[in-house]
């Protein structure tokens, strides 16, 4: 069973979003399926404006290469520098150390919150 | 198990090789650094290396050794007779910058090999040039950008491509520039329309599609596909990749299609993988026939009731110029292609099909009832299923190199992306239904594995030379060699 912070909204591509600190990640039940990570990189800067759907990241695993949206719209103000150096964070740690970017002004209002996300998960599992 | 490399066999005075006392002048270098007395070459005698290279050999598998059903790489046996044609001295003695009257059996074969393709697939005009698949959908969007760029139309920049597409297609159109829009499936595996049409505008270069697509589906939609793209103005790309399934059938010029590439190392049987040599033919609609690659093989004087013509090159009016040097992969490819096609005929090219499409339906029937197919339905020349069994924590990968215990190549794994664990299976036309059935009954009994000894395949392989290998470690530690080159940061 993935976990899933009740704090955090989630995004149908798997991210989540941190209305409190702006943060964006992806979601334990997407590092899960990609298995182990072996590579990824930040595609967006600091200053950037951004909009939601817009892929800011892509992570590769022994499985697969992907990217990452950003699941709300605003203003790129931190990047995760260290994660590229350490991707295995994304498996081990994702709502933690294994931050992407951190957004200005985001709305997450339109997404999951945790329950629904759960049920989500649980149905594209069958 | 472990070979020794060959530096490992290194004995310092051993020979393989003595050369003979030279019989030109002694000259100095002029630059003394340019020889390098410091490189760790491996002093070994001639049978040190035949035994050592022997010895990996033997660690291979291949489609002459087995069964090879790795999905949308249209893994079939290579007649052998390919192998005779392409060293007569003929072909294998002649130099690409000789005079065009010297080699018009080259040349007649490459006009043919042309003419040919062109008949197979619909098209109005093709180039041999591209050196491999995605050699070839690099040169289709350069035409498809030029033909915008030649009407005057500046703004198309948007590129569609499906989520079941191979990767190379986005690759291609984002190497020049194009803005990617991945088009999604809909529930039966098709182009979702209502997602396309809402994409068709005046900004969009083309689609690019794979039909069959990597589900080994024909979409039951294509002429409206085709429609949609062609009313906004685009072009449609067709990835041949697929094209197993469809010889002698449908053809891509008739569907409305204006470029496609061939693969000609996948459909006419050219030995491939671990790397080469390709081989990516264009073929293109009379929209795009002005634009492709030069030199093309043409007539440059017809001949008469006993004197043959006279084959050489001819330039298209708005060429996109060159994409390879020299003309293609012409012995290693086209010789061999060419010769598949002769033997085969139109009616043999059907049957190729025919029974791609039927093998592959055979062993999804088999494996219906183990395995949940996605998208299920009449599958053309290759089939994509899930590889995880309910009730066991297994995963496609787990089961692929357990199927190496049972001496098979493991299918496709994790492609197309669309598809949970996925497994693709492309079992193509060559193989008999008995290895369809010792592959089909291998992997119902790995799936009775999954549930009832799991540790037994998530372990596996276990009788290859090697086990199961650090996916992870080999694709975060990229340096392999035993030995680094003076100044060489590992760091870095």
């Amino acid at each position: 069973m993935s976990n899933t912070p009740s704090n955090l909204q989630y995004a149908k591509s798997d991210e989540w979003f941190d209305p409190a600190t702006g943060k964006v990640g992806i979601s334990d039940y997407a590092q899960g399926q990609l298995s182990d990570i072996v590579f990824m990189e930040i595609t967006v800067g600091v200053g950037d404006d951004i909009e939601a759907g817009q892929a800011i990241a892509s992570v590769e695993s022994v499985k697969a290469a992907s990217d990452v949206m950003s699941p709300v719209s605003g203003k790129v103000v931190a990047i995760n520098e260290d994660l590229a150096n350490a991707p295995e964070n994304i498996n081990s740690d994702p709502y933690g150390e294994a931050w992407f970017i951190q957004i200005e002004g985001g709305d997450g209002s339109g997404m999951m919150d945790a329950a629904a996300y759960e049920k989500y998960c649980e149905e594209r599992a069958h | 198990m472990t070979e020794p490399t060959i530096f490992d066999l290194s004995s310092p005075g051993r020979t393989g090789v003595t050369f003979p006392k030279p019989d030109v002048p002694h000259f100095d270098l002029p630059d003394e650094s340019l020889l390098r007395d410091d490189l760790p070459l491996p002093e070994v005698a001639e049978v040190d290396v035949v035994r050592h290279y022997m010895a990996l050999s033997k660690y291979n598998y291949s489609v002459d050794g087995g069964f090879y059903p790795l999905g949308s790489c249209t893994m079939k046996y290579n007649p052998k007779i390919n192998e005779d044609t392409c060293r007569l001295p003929g072909f294998l003695f002649t130099h690409p910058l000789q005079p065009i009257e010297t080699v018009q059996g080259n040349l007649l074969l490459m006009y043919q090999m042309q003419e040919w393709l062109k008949e197979i697939s619909g098209f109005a005009a093709v180039t041999l040039q591209p050196a491999a698949g995605a050699h070839g959908e690099f040169c289709g969007v350069l035409m498809m950008r030029a033909y915008h760029k030649a009407r005057g139309d500046d703004k198309r920049i948007k590129m569609l491509i499906p989520d079941a597409a191979h990767g190379t297609n986005p690759a291609s159109a984002g190497m020049l520039g194009m803005t990617v829009k991945v088009i999604p499936s809909d529930a039966r595996g098709n182009v979702d329309l209502d997602a396309l049409r809402a994409e068709c505008d005046d900004t969009v270069v083309g689609m690019m599609l794979t039909n069959p697509n990597t589900l080994g589906l024909f979409d039951e939609n294509i002429e409206e596909v085709v429609k949609l793209v062609r009313n906004c103005g685009g072009l449609m790309y067709g990835d041949g990749a697929n094209l197993n399934a469809l010889l002698g059938i449908v053809r891509p010029g008739d569907l409305g299609f204006d470029v496609m590439h061939f693969n000609l190392h996948k459909t006419f049987a050219v030995p491939h993988g671990g790397g080469g040599p390709g081989s990516g033919p264009v073929g293109v609609s009379e929209r795009l026939a002005d634009f492709l690659p030069a030199p093309l093989v043409g007539i440059l004087e017809d001949g008469e009731e006993d004197i043959p013509p006279l084959y050489g090159f001819v330039t298209p009016k708005h060429s996109i110029g060159r994409m390879k040097s020299f003309h293609g992969h012409f012995g290693g490819g086209l010789v061999r292609a060419y010769t598949y096609i002769a033997m085969h005929g139109p009616d043999g090219l059907r049957d190729i099909s025919n029974y791609a499409v039927l093998n592959a339906n055979y062993l999804a029937a088999r494996l219906r009832g183990t395995f949940k197919i996605p998208f299920d339905r009449i599958c053309m020349h290759e089939f994509v299923m899930e590889g995880r069994v309910e009730g066991s924590d297994v995963r496609a990968l787990d089961i692929s190199k357990r199927l190496m215990d049972y001496n098979f190549h493991p299918p496709t794994n994790y492609f197309p992306l669309i598809v949970r664990e996925a497994l693709m299976i492309e079992p193509t036309e060559t193989e008999n239904k008995d290895t369809l059935d010792r592959f089909a009954d291998a992997l119902i009994k790995i799936a009775g594995e999954a549930k009832a000894d799991p540790d037994l395949v998530k372990t596996a392989p276990h009788t290859t030379p090697f086990g199961r290998m650090d996916e992870v470690r080999a694709a975060r530690e990229l340096v392999l060699c035993c030995w680094l080159p003076e100044g060489y940061d590992s760091e870095q």
